[in-house]
């Protein structure tokens, strides 16, 4: 337990991804998995915050985690509204269930 | 232990264990509280990193924004609480074992690289320099960032919409 390295975080990094991919493999809610895959998201901006700290790199880590960040809330709001269509359309949101492109 | 070093482990207990919950709870609700936890825990652990800016933004768009409307949506679809957690095609044993592979391998590479590090110094104030950032080099991603929030914006309503014939 001596101090914190970049292995640190980068298997801090590779818990939270390892969890969100748990997440979006066993369930079958699109909300659950939306909600798996921003963890995922997170867990790669976690590696790119680190390395912009530990690495000579100036603000470039940061900013990537920034654009991360932005493509993530158009994802959330795109994924969300699909998921409200197919609500609509099926009654349900579960994907196993959501299997015909033609209502 | 010098402090910043068990305030990292505190943080980050705090993260995986939501994150747990994110991933294992039965109920979306609480799968969705979770996530608040965890996407605080990833803000702080931005404001150990030296990224002051970072946590702020991860704050104002994940937990005030994505989440809510995660919230939203979850609301929305009342019947949510009927589909359960497993999935028939992968389930919880095997999900796991492929999770635990995927993990041990990422594990192996964090461990063994040689990665190219110097001592961080201490931190400093990183909003002036992002934003000279943003309108120096990176000019032309933030713009095409912008086109696509605004793409996304109208996507969003136009597919959410309920359609009106006649």
């Amino acid at each position: 337990m001596g101090e914190i390295g970049i292995t640190h975080w980068v298997v801090l990094s590779a818990i939270l991804f390892s969890l969100g991919l748990f997440c979006v493999l066993t369930r079958r809610n699109a909300l659950g998995i939306l909600m798996g895959i921003e963890l995922i998201l997170n867990s790669a901006n976690v590696n790119y915050v680190a390395f912009a700290r530990y690495a000579d790199t100036g603000y470039d880590g940061q900013i990537f985690a920034i654009f991360v960040i932005m493509l993530a809330a158009a994802e959330a709001a795109i994924g969300l509204a699909i998921v409200l269509g197919v609500y609509q359309a099926f009654e349900t949101i579960d994907v196993d269930a959501t299997d015909r492109l033609r209502g | 232990m010098s402090p910043t070093t068990i305030v990292f482990y505190l943080l980050a207990a705090f993260t995986v264990a939501s994150a747990l919950g994110v991933a294992l709870s039965n109920h979306i609700v609480y799968s969705a509280f979770a996530l608040m936890g965890a996407l605080l825990g990833v803000a702080s652990l931005f404001v150990l990193l030296g990224a002051d800016f970072l946590g702020v933004v991860q704050l104002l768009v994940y937990v005030g924004g994505i989440l809510v409307l995660s919230l939203f949506a979850i609301m929305l679809t009342h019947r949510i609480a009927d589909v359960h957690v497993s999935n028939r095609a992968v389930g919880r044993l095997p999900g796991a074992v492929l999770v635990l592979l995927v993990f041990a391998g990422m594990v192996r590479i964090a461990t063994q690289a040689a990665w190219v590090v110097r001592e961080p110094g201490a931190p400093a104030p990183t909003t002036s320099g992002i934003g000279n950032a943003f309108l120096g080099d990176w000019v032309l991603p933030f713009e095409i960032a912008s086109i696509v929030l605004l793409v996304a914006l109208i996507g969003a309503v136009v597919v959410s919409r309920k359609e009106v014939r006649g």
